[in-house]
């Protein structure tokens, strides 16, 4: 628990000097994440000269598992800030609600989608190349 | 008796426990709504404890930035959270390079169409330009989102609460939505909910399905890049 824990704030740390000394306008957490992904890379190529994503330390998925299971509790605190804007968010109300759910709910879908007939386009072809099962189970 | 009570109500104001112990009994009891009535998306546990703490503040005139004070070791995880996403993404990795155009097409077509429909939207029904800015980036994770609406002129405080509705309309219609365009695939589902909706997205997306959940992750993280280098490039190009 303490181990993992410390790692992941050291690669966040890391990110956040990285993006202040580079002057990146990513956020530093993205840059800790991208970063931990490649150790994660690295560790198992050195280790086992392959990687297939079965091999996570114990203690750091169960420890990543502990906080993501609980992911959406982390945003209650900024989301409480509803009341800060109620004003304006009462005197645009229409256009606000309209613009979220209808972006939102486009953004979901056409993405799912695109991803999806792409995929299956890709696979087709794989399957046709190789002649054998490597097309993938829908 | 009543000079007691004062004493222990300026205690808690000014000590971080009175929010931190609100968030998460609010957080508790939004979970325990939506167990005891059928997990129903709609009811989702971020909304419900928005609505109960926000409620209680408003009644017991505590304002925003005193709750927070206590609240922010709580949005503070959000950073170590995101970081932890690179296990489920690791664990997926064949997956991920295997389907690698698709993710990039996908990726740029729903961040540009994400954003630029919310705004489009707003404008066509006579939106603020404050508003119409502060809405842009509300697609990505709210530190990212924040950063890049204060860049091109937005409020970042407002933006955060966009971001936050955007996930929990997505967390509570995405499963409805992904259903009507009938994708069945657990890496497209998860992929749009990252993409669209970020951690709240990925947060529901997890609670389906880990394939899903990782390629939720994975859309958040690369949505988060491509908004904050896009978006204020888009917005230079458009507003000089």
């Amino acid at each position: 628990m303490l181990g993992p824990l410390t790692l992941l704030l050291f690669c966040q740390l890391a990110g956040e000097l990285i993006a202040r000394l580079l002057h990146l306008p990513v956020p530093g957490p993205v840059i800790g994440m991208v970063l931990l992904f490649a150790g994660l890379l690295v560790r198992s190529l050195l280790v086992r000269g392959q990687t297939d994503g079965a091999d996570v330390p114990m203690p750091l998925q169960e420890t990543a598992g502990g906080i993501l299971r609980h992911l959406s509790l982390l945003f209650v605190p900024a989301g409480v800030g509803v009341m800060v804007h109620i004003h304006r968010l009462g005197a645009e109300a229409l256009p606000i609600a309209a613009a979220l759910f209808g972006s939102t709910l486009l953004g979901v879908a056409l993405t799912a989608w695109i991803m999806n007939a792409l995929m299956r386009r890709s696979a087709s072809t794989d399957a046709t190349t190789d002649a054998g099962p490597a097309g993938e189970k829908q | 008796m009543s000079a007691d009570l004062h004493e222990i109500w300026v205690y808690l104001s000014a000590s971080p426990l009175a929010g931190l112990t609100l968030t998460l009994a609010a957080y508790q009891a939004g979970l325990w709504v939506f167990e005891q009535f059928g997990r129903r998306p709609v009811l989702n546990p971020v909304l419900i404890a928005v609505l109960l703490i926000a409620g209680l503040l408003t009644v017991a005139g505590v304002d925003y930035r005193t709750y927070f004070d206590g609240a922010q070791f709580v949005h503070f995880l959000l950073g170590p959270a995101t970081v932890a996403l690179a296990v489920p993404l690791y664990r997926q990795f064949h997956q991920v390079r295997r389907s690698a155009l698709a993710i990039v097409v996908a990726l740029l077509t729903g961040s540009a169409v994400s954003a630029l429909s919310a705004v489009g939207i707003a404008w066509a029904l006579g939106a603020s330009e404050r508003t119409l800015l502060s809405l842009a980036p509300k697609s990505v994770t709210s530190p990212i989102a924040m950063g890049v609406s204060e860049q091109i002129g937005g409020l970042p405080s407002l933006t955060a609460v966009f971001v936050i509705l955007t996930g929990i309309i997505a967390a509570s219609l995405g499963t409805w939505v992904l259903n009507l365009v009938r994708v069945k695939d657990w890496k497209a589902r998860g992929f749009g909910m990252g993409v669209a909706a970020h951690g709240i997205g990925t947060a529901r997306a997890l609670q389906v399905n880990e394939v899903a959940g990782a390629f939720a992750g994975l859309g958040m993280g690369l949505n988060g890049l491509a908004t904050a280098i896009l978006l204020p490039v888009l917005y230079h190009l458009i507003f000089g």
